[in-house]
């Protein structure tokens, strides 16, 4: 079980995963990775974002 | 088990069209009569022509109208409460999708309506029309007064935040983008094609008749403003409320997040939509045509204390005949998603 680091939902994380892996919160949707196991901890995974302002 | 026989009052509208749409899949009802005075005697295909070979309905009067289980009614403000009591007379279950109920302080109905209110003496029998907010009373109500759909998508977003009283009471600001179905099936110069097309127009920047509901059913006893100007734009279907709150606080996102799953995680039909990728990552009308859904996502500005809440609905069917239909399902004790379990189409 780890916190999503958005929406801070509980998530059930499968037996063996591992780190560096990248799961999607069912709560709010964000790509997150997984960057500790022991405890486990995940933070937002990296992507493009779009800016339209400019 | 046997039907629920239920006639429609006012069918030949936008609303009423759809409600119609509705009930003709509703495996608990079956249809009683459908009027339009100005369409008397016409197939109801002529003028809901997404109904062909689904149903050989004809328009019947008003004035034709027989006994049946319940009644929606589906006419313009200010007809339903002058003739109630004939409605009453012939069933006893009303559900109302015009303003006449709505209010429950007449000096409200006459402040936002022009006009004094004819029956302030049954006002308090009708229940306000959002299931998410009156739920236990519809069980028991033998009359709704649907919500109005900007009203809808307005205080579905901000319930949440001033129920848990966590807002400024006097700064919100609401900015709605509606379709022009809003403006229901009359045509007028300012619709027509050449000058509607492409348009994005104020029409009603300020002192619109939803915030009176607003205001209704968000001040939970207290003393708040609500600042409401609503945007007509180049879309059928649709609202989308832009609201910015002012949060006495400081909260972050998970707050935010844990505050509107607490509220809404078991409701059927609201969503939170706040994504980080993706081509939908906010509540986006166009993909809720259709649907009874209403969308809900919000971003907090991380310089100060507002935070901007992002409600979309399809305004004929959470905002009107899909609003009505689950309210029927809860007076009626049938399952609440009866009907409307449509998800919509994308691309659209």
């Amino acid at each position: 079980m780890a916190l999503c680091s958005v929406c801070d939902a509980d998530i059930s994380l499968p037996k063996g995963t591992v780190q560096g892996e990248l799961i999607e919160c069912p709560e709010c949707g964000s790509e997150l990775e997984v960057v500790s196991t022991n405890p486990f901890v995940l933070d937002v995974a990296p992507q493009e974002e779009e800016d339209w302002g400019q | 088990m046997s039907k629920l026989r239920a006639s429609v009052v006012g069918a030949s509208g936008y609303a009423g069209g759809d409600l119609l749409r509705l009930l003709l899949f509703h495996p608990n009802v079956e249809i009683a009569q459908v009027t339009s005075e100005s369409n008397l005697g016409k197939s109801i295909t002529k003028v809901h022509p997404n109904l062909r070979k689904v149903t050989d309905l004809k328009f019947t009067s008003m004035h034709e109208l027989e006994e049946c289980d319940l009644i929606f009614l589906c006419l313009p403000h200010g007809t339903a409460m002058n003739s109630i009591d004939k409605f009453k007379a012939l069933a006893p279950k009303i559900i109302d999708l015009s303003a006449d109920f709505r209010l429950g302080d007449p000096a409200l109905y006459e402040k936002w309506y022009g006009e004094t209110h004819s029956r302030t003496d049954i006002l308090s029998e009708f229940v306000y029309g959002i299931p998410e907010l009156h739920r236990e009373e519809m069980r028991t109500a033998n009359y709704i007064s649907s919500a109005g759909c900007n009203a809808t998508a307005s205080i579905l977003g901000l319930y949440p935040l001033y129920k848990n009283g966590l807002v400024e009471l006097d700064r919100t600001v609401i900015e709605v983008k509606v379709g022009s179905s809003e403006a229901g099936n009359k045509s007028t110069a300012s619709s027509h094609h050449p000058i509607k097309s492409g348009s994005v127009r104020s029409y009603q920047p300020v002192q619109h008749r939803h915030s009176a509901e607003i205001v209704q059913e968000l001040s939970f006893g207290k003393e708040m403003q609500v600042h409401f100007s609503a945007t007509s734009i180049d879309m059928v279907r649709g609202v989308l409320a832009t609201c910015h709150v002012f949060m006495k606080d400081d909260f972050d996102e998970k707050d935010i997040w844990k505050i509107y799953r607490k509220e809404y995680a078991d409701e059927p039909f609201i969503r939170i939509v706040k994504e980080r990728e993706g081509n939908y990552r906010f509540p986006e009308p166009k993909l809720l045509a259709g649907t009874n859904y209403c969308d809900i996502g919000f971003q907090k500005d991380e310089f100060s204390n507002r935070l901007v809440v992002i409600s979309a609905i399809d305004n004929l069917m959470k905002g009107a005949a899909g609003q009505a239909l689950q309210a029927f399902n809860i007076m009626n004790g049938f399952e609440e998603t009866m009907g409307l379990e449509f998800p919509g189409i994308h691309p659209i």
